[in-house]
């Protein structure tokens, strides 16, 4: 039997995320982060994830404020949050556009002595000279560079960690040597993207270099996991489409002299507990209309129309003119927008759906917008989980409760239990650092 | 009024020896641990703040260039996440991490800042830093700067280059300080009805554009707890004044004289109205490097020992201080009397010195009703008299 892997991802500004439910605790103060951080430490969580997003989002040229906005700086608070917890991962989000390879390179080495062995490194690239706007150094590239300054960003920052091979700290107060080799820490790195040298100075840390996550699923997204990632983080959430991208990702790894085992592959996934399925089914609906208010609704109809539909009714049928053709100028600061290659046919899709089943706006989003992933009992629950995993289309989840801090409570106290039954999930920790966590072998040393 | 104290951290201690004392942790510098039980001795002594020392490149003994030393402590984790991690381990403790402001993005260091306020709950400093030494721009590879062999004012060269680098600090700041008021306190609403979460209204973007950079905002982190969490940064000349008094809310100093503080004192103050900030709080911290010690001549004679350990005397642009506490504290209330708010205090030996100071110095200036029984605020700017300032872009009612 696979083991699964978990993770407790804090909810995000979008609107997966219920922020008017009575529930609904605050977004930035610490003690939040700290309730769902150890709720995932108690229930032997892998490790926490953290997202991130450097520029406030726009639509309509104005800041979006349907959602959740506000978020802590990355490093920062995962630093902290090694505080109250001892075993759990902490895994954040750093985009490699808007940040120098020898800074990122010391954060991370410093927040995985901090924290004993437990950082990782959700690397991401950005997209627009719109977030860019809040750096000194912009941040523009054209979309076929994206990866290319990606991978010969990590590649520097592989560098900079392994400038130090462990053990020259000597620190022998007898005969006065602290360091074992003069040039502990030296780097030479040239490239079209950086032309850096000098001396690295923070020694290697217990893990050697944070854990290696990567988001992306274009095929340049999958190459660049195949190559370098040491777990992958996805939105395949069925079986079918899960078995299929497992596969496909799972292939690449030999012919870069991997085992299929180096790679984790973790799909996002949402859930809806209740006591019953049709309990959790009733839930499961109410959410989705937290989720998707009536102005929701439209502000999510424009990234599709590409146009102003603020004078439409959301509980009424879907606009008859046809979206607005072109670069989506709409919403600014949002992946999303991209899912959508042809306006044309997702909007006579969305008619024909509305006009069939006879849905207003508001209930055709509900409808084609983020569904849940997993709704009923915790044996439910349970059940499906062990399937997917089992069943080899994926090899663990990140779990994003939609309630903040407290939407992983009801999950660790009673689908953990049920997993850890059956004898798919731990117990205890077994070891002290992610990458034990995660299965994955520890480093060489640099 | 009371005097203000704070500790400045760095390795070991400030004598490159200090890693070789029998109670030193060199092998635990880059644990947790280690920095946990510092601060919280620091805060045992009701200390205002400590402050974290830190760069862009390893330590060196000379100004200019790497020194290959192996015989002194080399390496060091990011202040900031020092910080962050042992705040939720403290409680009134104030945390003041150095940042670099040559190289790095002003929108980052503003929401760590902020999120080291959150973390700590309105405990959060930051001491500004400029860098730019050649060996440490090799790093980025972003920029070209003249090489230097020391920090001279007197040289025409080196004087131009820092106030241009002093303007960009400047113009850092503000963009950093600026990012912590594009949120108004009040701009998360939740409001069910309109399905509003913020009021954008309450959210700005700060529209700075300088010489050296523009950034557009607002922050993506929230107002921090304190509004304005402190901004600290050490000056030894009249360019670095000007920044201070225009930008900062405590300056540290560098007399090594009651006449050398009167005087600085005199030029900091002078820089102060000339901003326009006559009216303002602008603490003006006393930096001294202390060897203590309870024996009369114990201190001078362990100081002595640990030269003769490194092969080299000691010394820093900081007054050295050896001897008792007692006269310490005679020394740091006379510098209190002529205008010093309070001191940053630098212990030559970790965690030898910062004993002595929460156990020995810390009772002293209490005998004396000169220090704190109990912290009197939980927040740093409470710590240091400050209130919690309004928005800039508010918009009185």
């Amino acid at each position: 039997m696979k083991q699964i892997h978990l993770a407790a991802h804090f909810p995000g500004v979008n609107n997966t995320t219920v922020w008017s439910d009575p529930r609904s605790g605050s977004h930035i103060d610490f003690s939040s982060f700290t309730h769902l951080a150890q709720t995932a430490e108690r229930a032997k969580f892998d490790f926490f994830f953290l997202a991130e997003g450097l520029r406030l989002r726009e639509q309509g040229g104005q800041i979006y404020d349907l959602d959740v906005v506000g978020r802590p700086d990355t490093f920062t608070v995962l630093a902290a949050l090694a505080a109250v917890t001892d075993r759990l991962g902490l895994a954040g989000t750093i985009n490699s556009t808007f940040n120098e390879p020898y800074e990122v390179a010391r954060q991370f080495a410093s927040l995985d002595h901090l924290s004993a062995g437990r950082a990782a490194w959700n690397v991401v690239t950005s997209w627009d000279a719109f977030t860019g706007e809040n750096f000194r150094r912009g941040g523009y590239l054209p979309q076929d560079q994206r990866y290319a300054r990606a991978k010969q960003f990590l590649d520097t920052a592989f560098e900079l960690f392994d400038s130090w091979h462990g053990g020259e700290i000597v620190a022998d107060k007898e005969s006065g040597v602290f360091l074992s080799d003069p040039n502990a820490g030296a780097f030479v790195h040239r490239d079209d993207q950086f032309d850096i040298s000098g001396r690295f100075n923070v020694p290697r840390s217990p893990q050697g270099r944070p854990v290696i996550f990567q988001a992306g699923d274009s095929e340049e997204g999958r190459e660049f996991a195949a190559s370098t990632a040491d777990a992958i983080f996805t939105r395949h959430g069925t079986l079918a489409e899960g078995q299929k991208f497992y596969a496909d990702v799972k292939g690449r790894l030999a012919k870069h002299g991997r085992e299929p085992e180096d790679l984790v592959i973790l799909p996002a996934a949402t859930f809806v507990l209740g006591d019953t399925d049709a309990e959790a089914a009733e839930l499961a609906e109410a959410v989705r209309h937290q989720q998707v208010s009536g102005a929701t609704a439209i502000k999510y109809l424009e990234h599709v129309w590409n146009r102003d539909l603020s004078g439409y009714d959301p509980d009424g049928p879907l606009p008859e003119i046809d979206p607005e053709l072109g670069e989506n100028t709409i919403a600014r600061g949002r992946a999303s927008v991209r899912m959508f290659r042809d306006p044309l046919a997702t909007a006579r899709e969305w008619r024909e759906l509305a006009e069939a089943k006879n849905l207003s706006i508001r209930e055709l989003v509900i409808q084609v917008s983020g569904r849940q992933n997993f709704i009923g009992s915790a044996a439910t629950i349970a059940e499906q989980m062990n399937e997917l995993v089992q069943g080899n289309a994926s090899d663990g989840f990140i779990l994003v409760p939609h309630i903040t801090p407290g939407g992983l409570d009801e999950f660790a106290d009673t689908v953990v239990p049920l997993l850890q039954e059956r004898g798919v999930f731990r117990t205890e920790y077994e070891g002290s650092t992610l990458r034990d966590h995660l299965g994955l072998k520890p480093l060489e040393r640099g | 009024m009371p005097v203000h104290l704070a500790v400045a951290l760095d390795g070991t201690g400030w004598h490159p020896a200090a890693w070789r004392e029998p109670d030193a942790r060199p092998q635990e510098l880059f644990t947790a641990g280690y920095w946990r039980d510092l601060i919280t001795e620091a805060e045992r002594g009701r200390l205002d703040f400590v402050t974290i020392e830190d760069a862009l490149t390893p330590q060196s003994s000379q100004y200019s260039g790497l020194d290959d030393r192996t015989d002194q402590v080399r390496g060091r984790l990011d202040a900031v996440l020092i910080a962050s991690r042992v705040a939720p381990l403290t409680r009134n403790i104030g945390l003041v991490p150095t940042a670099t402001v040559l190289h790095t993005e002003p929108f980052h260091i503003s929401k760590a800042i902020a999120t080291l306020d959150y973390v700590s709950t309105g405990r959060a400093g930051v001491r500004i830093q400029i860098g730019g030494q050649a060996h440490e721009t090799s790093h980025f590879g972003r920029r070209q700067v003249p090489e230097f062999d020391r920090p001279d004012m007197r040289d025409p060269e080196y004087r131009a280059f820092a106030k241009q680098r002093f303007a960009e600090a400047g113009d850092y700041v503000e963009v950093v300080r600026r990012l912590w008021d594009s949120w108004e306190d009040d701009a998360e609403i939740r409001d069910a009805a309109t399905g509003r979460f913020v009021d954008r209204d309450k959210l700005h973007y700060i529209d700075f554009s300088g010489e050296f950079f523009s950034v557009k905002g607002p922050s993506i982190t929230p107002r921090p707890p304190q509004g304005q969490p402190p901004v600290t940064a050490l000056a030894h000349a009249r360019i670095p004044y000007t920044f201070a008094a225009r930008s900062t809310d405590v300056v540290y100093v560098t007399p090594h004289d009651l006449g050398q503080a009167t005087e600085i004192l005199g030029k900091v103050r002078e820089e102060q109205q000339s901003a326009g900030r006559a009216g303002e709080p602008l603490h003006v911290f006393g930096d001294l490097v202390v060897f203590l010690d309870n024996g009369s001549g114990q201190a001078a004679t362990r100081k002595a020992r640990l030269d003769n350990v490194s092969g080299a005397e000691y010394t820093s642009d900081a007054r050295i201080f050896t001897g008792t506490a007692a006269e310490l504290a005679d020394e740091l209330l006379a510098l209190h009397e002529a205008g010093l708010t309070g001191f940053r205090l630098r212990p030559g030996v970790l965690p030898h010195d910062l004993d002595q100071i929460t156990r020995e110095l810390v009772p002293e200036l209490r005998r004396r009703n000169a220090f704190r029984a109990e912290y009197e605020a939980n927040t740093l700017r409470g710590l240091l008299g400050l209130s919690r300032p309004a928005n800039r872009y508010a918009v009185s009612a």
